[in-house]
């Protein structure tokens, strides 16, 4: 395999200077490889293998790193005790001194909140992005509609909610497929949360709510890219979390009416992008119901100011 | 007493020589320029500046940001050139091939999903390029398509992205979003007026920020094929 040029004056130093390592370091090694043995099954790769091989120059990376590994698309099989300083870090955030300053959008300024009561559950969401101090969007679709009966919020990395709850909805279909009915919210929620952790500590961030109604009723789990699944009544995630809470708690009630609760996670999203710097836009709100979801709507958060603020004078 | 200066990242540095410094190496560079899109009811713009700057220096005057893709679509990549050329070959041969096995051309939203795989297939490498792809949709529409270095993408009607993005979008949120006007009439966008918009926004743009300017590319999507016209800009 060809070396690529950038990468030949390291490789012959590297050959012409030989480290010799301890006996934890090999260890290590034979754990990563171990590792990548699997990563080349994994989800990333197994989506990018048959369009993009030819083109990444991943393998030629992992070469000149000077640990051969199997064969993978995703180039960061590099073993940790190897890492050099040039080498590709594992993750690129808005913290990184040395890349390009502002780079990917992440969106833990956010609030999104979703709650389950009688008749389904209510997800909330507002829809800013923003890079650093600048908002990058304010009409930012933070609610992923996985498929007609189940819902995913992003909060965190906007790509990689939306890279991973897209190939969610592809093993659903699969799931459908195979086993002629649909999938139960507890398993689409542990599905996302096993394909997550394999990359946990690469630098992931994904903050989601999984929202569905299946034959066990109103289903409502949290995923997030630590490792995180939890079942609950009530989730909000973001920074504006602490805000819609106070709203959502003083609120609920389980005899809610479909109204009274879009309202309620309505008025939570508002009361947030109010006090939340990082939050704002619009406020998009769906119901999960036995049939599916439903889109209920939209509404800019300065117009719901004047809603709510106005009758105060 | 000391000049700040700017490194090669964008980041101020002391000037004044205080001991060893470790120099790391950085595979990325930041090369300028900025990009616009704006979709109208049966058209769509995609501009650029032509400048290619590094650090103090400016490499080229003539270097456009925006690629033809299709007959129905343009993209425009800024941030780092050596990404954003390598990133328009991928592009271009995904297209070839989906061409040969589907015997038919990608559509705009086609071209955006698959950018977005390709994109995200980097994540944990990135490629350093701020995209945005312009275009005509199945139904003839325009589209715009904005994506940040690792794949998030959705659709609008207008973006800008690149070094002046956060002074050209409060400027088009205004004239083509209608945001923060009271009691204004929405007119439709027409093709004129757009690109005249286009030409007084770069303008702007060129006026303040350092990395844009010399002269700027339009490339017009209509249903008739992709027309290109160059103004010049500021050159200093």
């Amino acid at each position: 395999m060809k070396c690529h040029p950038l990468f030949l004056p390291y490789s012959r130093w590297r050959d012409a200077h030989p480290i010799v390592h301890s006996q934890k370091y090999h260890r290590m090694r034979r754990v990563c490889r171990l590792i990548s043995k699997t990563l080349s099954k994994m989800a990333l790769s197994s989506v990018l293998q048959s369009e993009s091989a030819d083109f990444s120059f991943n393998n030629d990376r992992s070469f000149s790193f000077g640990c051969r590994f199997g064969q993978t698309d995703l180039g960061f099989g590099a073993a940790p005790g190897d890492r050099l300083n040039f080498a590709i870090k594992a993750s690129l955030g808005p913290d990184d001194k040395d890349g390009p300053e502002r780079k990917i959008e992440f969106l833990h300024g956010t609030t999104t909140l979703a709650f389950k009561f009688q008749h389904g559950v209510i997800v909330a969401v507002d829809s800013r992005a923003t890079a650093g101090a600048y908002i990058a969007s304010q009409t930012v679709k933070k609610v992923i509609e996985i498929n007609p009966y189940l819902l995913g919020t992003m909060a965190g990395g906007a790509a990689d909610c939306s890279f991973w709850e897209r190939l969610l909805a592809r093993q659903c279909r699969v799931y459908e497929l195979r086993n002629k009915e649909r999938i139960s919210v507890a398993a689409a929620s542990k599905l996302l949360a096993n394909m997550v952790y394999q990359y946990k500590g690469m630098g992931l961030s994904m903050g989601t709510m999984v929202c569905g109604w299946d034959k066990r009723g109103p289903g409502l789990y949290y995923v997030d890219s630590e490792g995180n699944r939890v079942c609950g009544d009530l989730f909000a995630v973001g920074s504006g979390s602490m805000y819609a809470y106070g709203v959502v708690d003083s609120g609920l009630r389980q005899d809610l009416s479909v109204e009274e609760a879009c309202e309620l996670g309505r008025r939570a999203i508002y009361q947030a992008t109010y006090r939340d710097a990082y939050s704002g836009g619009q406020v998009n709100l769906y119901h999960v119901h036995s049939e599916g979801w439903t889109r209920v709507s939209q509404e800019d958060v300065l117009k719901l100011h004047h809603q709510y603020q106005e009758p105060k004078k | 007493m000391f000049t700040q200066v700017y490194g090669d990242n964008g980041k101020m540095k002391e000037y004044h020589y205080t001991g060893p410094v470790e120099h790391r190496f950085s595979p990325y560079s930041f090369n300028g320029g900025t990009v616009l899109a704006v979709a109208g009811e049966d058209f769509a713009i995609v501009a650029s500046d032509t400048r290619l700057s590094e650090g103090y220096s400016i490499h080229s005057r003539d270097s456009p940001k925006c690629y033809k893709l299709t007959n129905t679509t343009v993209i425009g990549c800024s941030g780092f050139h050596g990404d954003c050329l390598t990133l328009t070959k991928i592009i271009d041969a995904r297209l070839k091939m989906y061409k040969h096995s589907n015997n038919k051309s990608m559509t705009s939203g086609a071209i955006a999903a698959t950018l977005s795989t390709i994109l995200y297939g980097r994540r944990f490498f990135p490629y350093y390029v701020y995209n945005i792809i312009g275009g005509l949709d199945e139904e003839g529409k325009g589209a715009v398509y904005s994506f940040d270095p690792v794949g998030s993408y959705q659709r609008g009607t207008y973006k800008a992205g690149g070094s002046a993005s956060a002074m050209l979008q409060p400027l088009l949120d205004n004239q083509i979003g209608f945001k923060n006007m009271e009691g204004v009439q929405h007119l439709p966008l027409n093709q004129e007026k757009a690109v005249q918009l286009v030409k007084d926004v770069f303008i702007s743009a060129a006026e303040r920020d350092v990395y844009t300017g010399d002269a700027l590319r339009i490339c017009i999507v209509t249903k008739e094929g992709i027309k290109e016209e160059t103004v010049p800009l500021r050159k200093d």
